[in-house]
């Protein structure tokens, strides 16, 4: 990049709110979203909380609880329509609205440029656009807890026709369309970040940065990315459709039924097809979030093992037919639907080998731990973490992929511990595990080690109290999305279960109040961070100051000499060797970096 | 950094220790919580509840495998690790010592393809042809109902029409077919002949419903506008509860009806007092 940094520095002296607001600086664009999603994870925690009170004591009055939501918790009991809205939106945000954009627009826009050696995203407009319009998808989506009928209430799925007739459920009133809008905001977003993603990791490399030297936390959000642009648009086709089917008479998935007492003549529609649309980014969107976290937790685990990955070229490999599988897997959610079982049976079989590139990533991980020199920092606490919980969800999930298991397994409890453990706490996880990690980097002060110590081991064992217990109820037979337990006979021996379930769950959730005093403490009285490379780690993010510039880098971009995991070499000195450090005996004019 | 290195590694030891006691201990409990509660699933009833359950448990012995190795290698690396020393140096790709990584996870393959096998034995005969001399059973979801339809002296199902349902005639029966005359309608509750292959088709007046059987470790969904099957053999006489798993609307949770299993000259009995659809009310 030729042109000056000074120059572009000076160009940069702005109004506060082209600065901070509707700035186009990656940095504080990324800022804007970890901000905006952990906002909506404490809603979506708030939510969760309302569905362990109901499946732990839904049979006991709370004056509390009237007083909080008088509608939908008319004599202190939550009502089976409200409840249905809860576990809706609770799914839809945290799995959109937090976790999908966290990694991506969050972590993935901050660290890309940084991690590249770019001065910032190939198209900074698009990646601000991308941010407003996400943050209309948020508020359009908590509009709908307020407009006739409640929100959406049929299942984060929303599967038709429960999801197209307002007589059906509650929430398939106005509340069902706004969150189809919502969703279809999103999509946006995510393609406008994705899209950007994908052409600044191609083309803003600096010199040197070779694809086979990229820090495996960009692999990870380009992977994601990929996925997202090939996946996320069906599903917008999809949610259209949808808004077709309920606002101007199509029946896209809506055969002739008799609903609330009344026929609803059309022309011949399908369900399963929405099931497909939907599965078809549903499924991938479970890699959307893995692949990225299995990056970030790749960079943690190499600095404080102080070790090269184990099989770097393996786990791009393995992120290459993960890509690929993710997208040709969705009809596994859909055996038990009425899928031609010869389908299911292809379907089943590349569901289950996915596990295949799955563990080799989490053994080369297990490998990278082997005679390393350990550093049990906070970050690290949760990347172990993480590697305990994706092992255990991973194997749950053969179970589920198994077509002829699958008949008893689906669409029982078993199916929610399943993806609890596999995509809301490994996922979450490695988000904390990053939070801890580049807290520094991107705010200049550290989070609190002792608080986050206290929360890594609460939020621990919180989530195997939480979830594990889930997967024998299921085994058990109990269904999942029921408002209550106590109408089957045979379900009886679980309803004790769900109290204590739902005791760690309350447990799991107040332990959060630790991150967000430790967040917002760290960010006003946190420790400084004057070392900018204080984990003295080799990516070149931490290469240049904590909180970086505008633009992040001096006068000229760093160039890259070596791959971003060379720790503990025997012909160093210290055990690290920044991506950027010249080799010896190579004449460099000014790297501009430090 | 503030603190010394002397400080910081002697707290990472403590750390690491706890962590893995943590580890092994989180392990134990969970192979407790399996082991000790597996009894309270629901005791099979049919010829595939058996077969389902040894593909669980194939699975479940290869996740034990899985699910502790990892878990002791992590407990041990929290323990073990080494005080002062530097971390031993690998470059990032050895292909020769990959097969650390290739060897298991070829393991892992040959499991996946084993469970995968017997599955789909199982799969195929679930969707292939039933036996011949099925009984045959056909139940309608609506919201919050099972109807349950048997065909009659006939053998044969009457036609049916989502334009003539209504409170009266919930699945819309056309009474002009002469099929539908003699067939019998009931809500929520269902009488089948064990040791009898039982055929089950489904289909839903309203939204998506399915209809689960725990006990014969079965489901599928309904679905306006299709007609799914099920097929089972009931290995045991009893009362069994039906279950909705499909998310149905504000009522799914207590959708509930009845299965009865019992002898086959029982259910003739009590199909022979039911009054058939076309005769009621008069």
């Amino acid at each position: 990049m030729a042109v000056h940094a000074e120059h572009l520095a000076h160009a940069h002296s702005e109004s506060w709110i082209r600065k901070y607001v509707f700035s186009t600086d990656h940095k504080v664009i990324a800022t804007q979203y970890i901000f905006t999603a952990y906002f909506m994870a404490l809603l979506g925690g708030l939510l969760a909380a309302l569905i362990r009170y109901q499946l732990g004591w839904g049979d006991q009055a709370s004056p509390l609880l009237e007083r909080l939501f008088p509608f939908g918790a008319q004599g202190g009991v939550i009502k089976p329509e409200f409840y249905l809205a809860i576990i809706t939106i609770h799914g839809t945000i945290l799995v959109f609205h937090f976790q999908t954009m966290m990694l991506t627009g969050g972590f993935g826009n901050y660290l890309i440029p940084l991690q590249i050696g770019a001065r910032d995203m190939a198209f900074p407009v698009l990646n601000m656009l991308s941010y407003w319009v996400f943050l209309a998808s948020c508020v359009v989506m908590l509009l709908s807890f307020l407009v006739e009928g409640g929100a959406a209430a049929a299942g984060w799925t929303v599967y038709p026709p429960l999801s197209v007739h307002a007589a059906a459920v509650a929430g398939s009133g106005l509340g069902q369309t706004i969150w189809l809008l919502s969703m279809a905001l999103l999509i946006v977003a995510t393609l406008m970040g994705g899209l950007n993603y994908i052409v600044t990791t191609l083309n803003l490399r600096t010199k040197g940065m070779s694809l086979m030297r990229l820090p495996l936390s960009t692999w990870g959000v380009f992977f994601a990315s990929v996925i997202g642009l090939v996946t996320f648009p069906v599903l917008l086709a999809g949610a259209i459709l949808l808004l077709l089917d309920r606002h101007l008479g199509t029946s896209f998935y809506m055969p002739t039924v008799y609903i609330g007492g009344q026929l609803v003549e059309t022309r011949g529609g399908n369900p399963l097809l929405w099931q497909h649309l939907f599965w078809y980014l549903g499924h991938p969107e479970v890699y959307i979030l893995a692949i990225p976290a299995l990056g970030f937790i790749g960079d943690i685990i190499a600095t404080f093992s102080r070790k090269p990955i184990f099989g770097y070229r393996l786990i791009i490999i393995s992120f290459v037919v993960m890509t690929i599988l993710s997208c040709i897997v969705w009809g596994h959610h859909m055996f038990t639907s009425g899928l031609n079982p010869y389908i299911a049976m292809v379907f089943s079989l590349l569901t289950i080998l996915i596990s295949v590139p799955f563990g080799t990533i989490i053994l080369c991980y297990a490998a990278t731990l082997w005679k390393g020199k350990i550093q049990f920092t906070t970050p690290m606490l949760f990347a172990i973490g993480f590697l305990s919980l994706v092992v255990t969800g991973g194997l749950g999930g053969l179970f589920l992929g198994t077509a002829s298991t699958d008949l008893y397994l689906h669409d029982t409890a078993f199916v929610v511990g399943h993806f609890h453990v596999i995509m809301a706490s490994s996922v979450l996880f490695a988000i904390f595990a990053a939070t801890y990690y580049w807290f520094p980097k991107i705010f200049g002060r550290f989070m609190s080690e002792s608080l986050g110590k206290w929360h890594f081991w609460l939020t621990f064992i919180g989530v195997y109290a939480t979830f594990v217990p889930m997967h024998v109820m299921g085994l058990g037979g109990m269904m999942r999305r029921i408002y209550s337990p106590h109408a089957y006979q045979y379900l009886q021996q679980w309803v004790p279960w769900e109290r204590v379930i739902s005791i760690f769950g309350l447990i799991l959730i107040g332990a959060q109040l630790l991150f967000v005093v430790n967040f917002f403490w760290s960010l006003f009285k946190g420790r400084r961070a004057t070392d900018p490379n204080p984990w003295r780690a080799n990516t070149l993010e931490w290469q240049t100051s904590s909180p970086p510039p505008h633009l992040n880098w001096g006068e000229e971009q760093p160039v890259v000499y070596r791959g971003p995991y060379e720790f503990s070499r025997p012909d160093t000195a210290e055990d690290y060797l920044p991506q950027n450090t010249p080799p010896v005996g190579v004449e460099v004019s000014g790297n501009g970096v430090r | 950094m503030a603190v010394s290195q002397q400080q910081a590694s002697s707290r990472d030891r403590r750390t690491g220790f706890v962590l893995g006691v943590a580890l092994w201990l989180f392990t134990l409990a969970t192979l407790w919580l399996f082991g000790a509660n597996l009894h309270k699933m629901p005791p099979p009833a049919s010829d595939f509840a058996p077969q389902i359950d040894a593909i669980l448990w194939v699975i479940l012995g290869i996740s034990v495998i899985g699910f502790v190795g990892l878990h002791l290698y992590l407990g041990w690396v929290a323990l073990s690790r080494p005080a002062e020393v530097r971390a031993i140096y690998l470059p990032a790709d050895r292909p020769k010592e990959w097969l650390w990584v290739l060897v298991p996870i070829g393991l892992l393959l040959v499991a996946d393809l084993t469970f995968d096998h017997m599955s789909n034995k199982v799969w195929g005969a679930f969707f292939g042809k039933p036996p011949a001399n099925a009984f045959e059973v056909e139940v309608t979801g609506q919201q919050f109902a099972w109807h349950v339809r048997y065909p009659g002296a006939d053998g044969r199902f009457g036609r049916t029409n989502p334009r003539l349902i209504s409170d009266e005639n919930p699945i819309g029966l056309d009474l002009s077919d002469p099929a539908a005359r003699d067939d019998i309608l009931l809500i929520n509750v269902m009488h089948v002949p064990e040791g009898r292959p039982v055929m089950i088709y489904l289909r839903s007046r309203d939204v998506l419903h399915s209809f689960f059987l725990p006990p014969m470790r079965i489901k599928m969904d309904c679905v306006p506008g299709y007609t799914t099957r099920m097929w089972f053999t009931p290995q045991r006489k009893g009362n069994y509860e039906i279950a909705c798993a499909e998310l149905c609307g504000m009522g799914h949770y207590n959708m509930k009806g009845l299965l009865v299993v019992e002898d086959e000259q029982a259910v003739q009995n009590w199909l022979a007092q039911q009054t058939p659809f076309s005769k009621r009310g008069q």
